[in-house]
């Protein structure tokens, strides 16, 4: 006796809370394995998932069996040229003939030595980004909501043709066809009936006159059955939508970097991890992000991805063009009141030595009020110059929002990042 | 592939290309079931379900189980499957299949028609039947409580979790775990009892529990610190009292669960449930190659049979031939591939000799099995499938055909010997010894160290003493000491591992170590 049983549409992912576990427990190695792969990894790589290994010995679970050692027999299969009383030297490792209960040899034992297996990108990236926060993510307070969305708002009798609906339509039209044809039915029926009623009598009786009358009045209520429409005006339903104001949750990122001359391709490729890591911050807490690349020398241009890291300019460095670049632009296309604004700086610290002050000023008075977030890092391994002496007064005004580290070789970037954003709550750092 | 003749009857149903539909796997069941009950297979009725691959990793992981307590061992497990099933290094098994009344196997989706029958061969009615028939499944599972008691451990873990917390009991279960395979009784049957039942006696048991525990250490009399330690981890200071316990004793756990002295109750029930669990799989870790091979021989008789009956096409046929041979497939051990001796090849060979010596005996057969050779093929499977495990089957059914074909070869490795002896080939002389060797290698009893509880030293320190009783100077692996710290967790007090062998102490481990 048999049943079978569709379990197909059953819940996945049974094993979910298990999976959940194992990665809590193994946080630390999986940590530091992220680690790793952040910066080792390529920079347009950052959107998949990472394979992680563990080493084996870590997170294997122990039981009593026997080691290596002592006296045994083993029988193998495969014998081509042995016979009885052969003696040779043992092999290397323990492969081959080794292992003293076969099949149970355990998947789990000592024998691997790296237990690997791939977070997918969720995974990933909420390892990266464990126990960050972006500061000050309050949405844009719903007073100066300027940003408005069309919402749902039940049907209306008008609207355009692209948003209407065509099940309630077309219940409409069935009721309506219903009603209207019931009457006329009713009647056409009647008359139906008394038509033959009347050709039943005897043909003495029949009265031509009343027959011609009845046949009249079925043909007419059959054409007024007919011009009953299938669908009328009347019927038609629109979806019917609203605009509501929303609170923003757009934002847009500003790359801004130093292209000059004394920028090298590793310093660029440093500023570009950094960028990256904080656009894949803001995607997670945004629905949209939107990405402005400012890069400058003496003058400050805005350009697409692929120029921005890759062609190479020369020449002398003055920062203030970026900002009043930076300046045009968010006045031009983002308004603050419904966008998001982040900017990430990096530069190697060069500028032209009277434009540090002035960089202070555009940043102090014209930008930060704008602005959620603004990160510099500067990539040198020397002393820090005049625009960094301009930006710690900068931040001393916003500590809140302006942020700036030093960044000196790759493996600072992430470590640096991490402590640009973590999460002010302290707490959830200590126990992870 | 496609034939050009028409079959009989059943043209609707014949088994043709690789879709399939819920008519054709309820048609095919109703003909393998016809077929198994001819060939006298008695199963549990079926409970065939049909999952996706993403369930069968989900099913994978929890050992078949359909319902298990949360644990990240089973997380580890799911990551390795699911890798491991990503890249392409394996496939899914066609068959997982637990033992339950009623038996309860799964069919992948993604399988075509072929390979759903042939699950169905080999789980729904090799596996079922082995359930059923063996008399280590009989005598120690009991197969219509085992899905009640899994809800009520989960459920029962779940709370446990809710009250004193998850990490808690993960700590708990992480070091039941390690104690799995010595949580088992080898020769007392465990009675078989409900869930709701068990649900029931939990609570009585967890009173009563306690106190007896109390009366067990509160009977210690208050020793002086001086004697205390003169008494401390000694062996042979135990000797002056009674031991306890008075007989040594194989299951750890049980013990554990019954007298240790600082569990509270909730921490006993669930070292009672791990128990519980190894003592449900325990039949199956002694008759792999038993049951995989009585599954793989019914699966071949029937699909054979299904195609003599013109039930399958010949595609179906060559496609299963060719699945059925990888599964059959056995390396030598020189091979990349291989993996020591799979049990789906020897347990399929054995049973197929069986039959061959009762159906087509040679003279050495006559010779060496007289009383099997000419006898009902059907009758001495059935009664070797009922009586035996793998170590007892291969020493009493092992031919030397089999160890022919599969030139079997045994290799003696002593670590005092630089050098490595064939001790015996599939020759006249090495027959007996090949399977002698062969038929220990399959002993639970052999395979894993002979630990068990020698002494608690209720008198004085409260630690615990056991004894690995050690054969052929086989060492325990290292990693023994990480076990040595979990026991530790849930006895509470000091533990000693003495090892013995040949009745001498030989060596000794303490833990919590002392003195560099």
């Amino acid at each position: 006796m048999s049943y079978f049983i569709d379990r197909r549409s059953n819940a996945r992912h049974k094993s979910a809370v298990n999976r959940q576990r194992f990665l809590k427990r193994y946080q630390k190695h999986i940590k530091r394995a992220v680690e790793d792969s952040v910066n080792r990894r390529s920079i347009t790589d950052m959107e998949r998932g990472e394979k992680v290994s563990i080493p084996g010995r870590d997170i294997s679970e122990p039981v009593f069996r026997h080691g290596k050692g002592g006296r045994r027999t083993v029988v193998s299969p495969g014998n081509r040229e042995f016979a009885e009383g052969d003696r040779m030297r043992r092999p290397h490792g323990s492969g081959g003939g080794g292992g003293s209960g076969e099949g149970s040899a355990s998947n789990q034992g000592e024998g691997v030595d790296e237990f690997a297996f791939t977070l997918s990108r969720d995974e990933f990236l909420s390892f990266i980004f464990d126990g960050l926060e972006l500061p000050h993510l309050e949405r844009k307070q719903l007073a100066d909501m300027a940003e408005r969305r069309p919402v749902r708002a039940g049907l209306s009798r008008q609207g355009v043709p692209a948003r209407m609906n065509i099940v309630r339509s077309m219940r409409e039209a069935q009721a309506r066809r219903i009603a209207m044809r019931a009457p006329i039915k009713r009647a056409l029926c009647d008359a139906q009936k008394a038509l033959e009623e009347e050709e039943r009598k005897d043909p003495v009786l029949r009265h031509p006159g009343r027959i011609r009358e009845l046949r009249e009045e079925i043909e007419r209520l059959e054409k007024r059955l007919e011009a009953v429409p299938f669908i009328d005006t009347f019927d038609l339903r629109y979806n019917h939508l609203v605009d509501q104001p929303q609170p923003s949750n757009k934002a847009v990122m500003f790359c801004v970097m130093d292209v000059s001359g004394s920028m090298t391709q590793n310093h660029k490729d440093i500023a570009k991890r950094f960028f990256l890591l904080l656009y894949l911050f803001l995607e997670r807490d945004y629905e949209r992000v939107e990405l402005v690349f400012i890069r400058h020398h003496t003058a400050a241009r805005e350009v697409d991805e692929e120029a921005f890291f890759y062609s190479r300019e020369t020449g002398g460095t003055i920062v203030s063009s970026a900002l009043h670049l930076l300046d045009e632009i968010i006045e031009a296309r983002y308004p603050p009141a419904q966008w998001n604004l982040y900017v990430a700086q990096a530069s190697d610290g060069d500028n032209w030595d009277d434009d540090s002050v002035q960089c202070r000023q555009i940043l102090s008075d014209a930008l930060m009020p704008k602005l959620r977030y603004y990160a510099y890092v500067e990539i040198t391994p020397h002393a820090h110059q005049a625009l960094w002496e301009e930006y710690t007064r900068v931040q001393d005004c916003y500590p809140e929002r302006f942020a700036m580290r030093q960044i000196v070789q790759a493996g600072d970037i992430y470590p640096v990042f991490r402590e640009l954003f973590k999460s002010r709550q302290g707490g959830q750092e200590a126990h992870s | 592939m496609s034939t050009s003749y028409k079959p009989i009857h059943d043209e609707d149903f014949l088994g043709q290309g690789s879709d399939w539909s819920f008519d054709d796997l309820e048609h095919y069941e109703r003909e393998i079931a016809r077929i198994a009950a001819e060939f006298r297979l008695e199963t549990y009725p079926n409970q065939i379900e049909i999952i996706t691959s993403e369930q069968m990793m989900d099913a994978y992981s929890s050992i078949g189980m359909p319902v298990g307590y949360s644990h990240w061992s089973f997380g580890k497990q799911f990551l390795s499957v699911e890798q491991a099933y990503k890249r392409g290094q394996m496939g899914l098994a066609y068959e997982l299949v637990i033992n339950s009344d009623p038996c309860i196997a799964y069919l992948m989706e993604e399988n075509t028609l072929m390979m759903q029958i042939l699950v169905m061969a080999h789980a729904c009615h090799g596996h079922n039947s082995f359930f059923k028939g063996n008399y280590l499944f009989r005598a120690w599972t009991d197969a219509s409580a085992i899905v009640d008691y899994l809800v009520f451990a989960r459920r029962y873990v779940s709370e446990c979790e809710e009250r004193h917390g998850v990490e808690a009991v993960e700590q708990l279960l992480d070091a039941c775990h390690a104690l799995q395979n010595q949580g088992v009784d080898r020769y007392k049957r465990p009675s078989a009892i409900s869930a709701e039942e068990e649900a029931r006696r939990q609570q009585e048991r967890e009173g009563y529990l306690q106190q007896q525990i109390n009366t067990l250490w509160s009977t210690i009399p208050q020793l002086r610190a001086a004697d205390a330690r003169n008494v401390d981890g000694e062996a042979q200071g135990l000797g002056q009292r009674p031991r306890y316990p008075s007989e040594p004793q194989e299951n750890l756990l049980y013990f554990i669960e019954k007298n240790a002295p600082l569990l509270a109750p909730w921490q006993r029930e669930i070292v009672r449930i791990v128990r519980k669990l190894a003592q449900y799989f325990y039949p199956q870790r002694q008759t792999q190659v038993m049951n995989e091979g009585w599954a793989t021989f019914w699966h071949y008789n029937i699909m054979h049979r299904l195609y003599d009956e013109q039930l399958i096409d010949e595609g179906v046929m060559l496609e299963f031939l060719q699945s059925h041979t990888a599964v059959v497939a056995q390396p030598g051990f020189d091979s990349p591939w291989y993996n020591g001796i799979n049990p789906y090849a020897l347990g399929f060979a054995m049973f197929s000799d069986i039959q061959r010596i009762c159906t087509a005996p040679t003279e050495e057969d006559r010779a060496w099995f007289p009383e099997m050779a000419g006898s009902d093929w059907l009758e001495t499977v059935h009664f070797a499938m009922r009586n035996f495990k793998d170590e007892s089957f291969i020493q009493q059914f092992l031919s030397p055909r089999v160890m022919r074909d599969m030139k079997l070869f045994a290799l003696l490795d002593d670590d005092q010997d630089d050098m490595v002896e064939i001790s015996a080939i599939h020759d006249d002389r090495g027959y007996k010894r090949i399977r002698e060797a062969l038929s220990l290698q399959y002993s639970l009893g052999h395979r894993e160290p002979d630990i068990q509880v020698w002494a608690a030293n209720i008198h004085g320190d409260r630690s615990l003493v056991l004894r690995h009783e050690r054969t052929q100077r086989r060492p325990l692996d290292d990693a023994f000491s990480p076990v040595m710290h979990y026991l530790h967790q849930l006895w509470g007090f000091p533990i000693v591992l003495e090892v013995v062998e040949n009745g001498e102490v030989v060596d000794r481990h303490d833990w919590p170590q002392t003195g560099g």
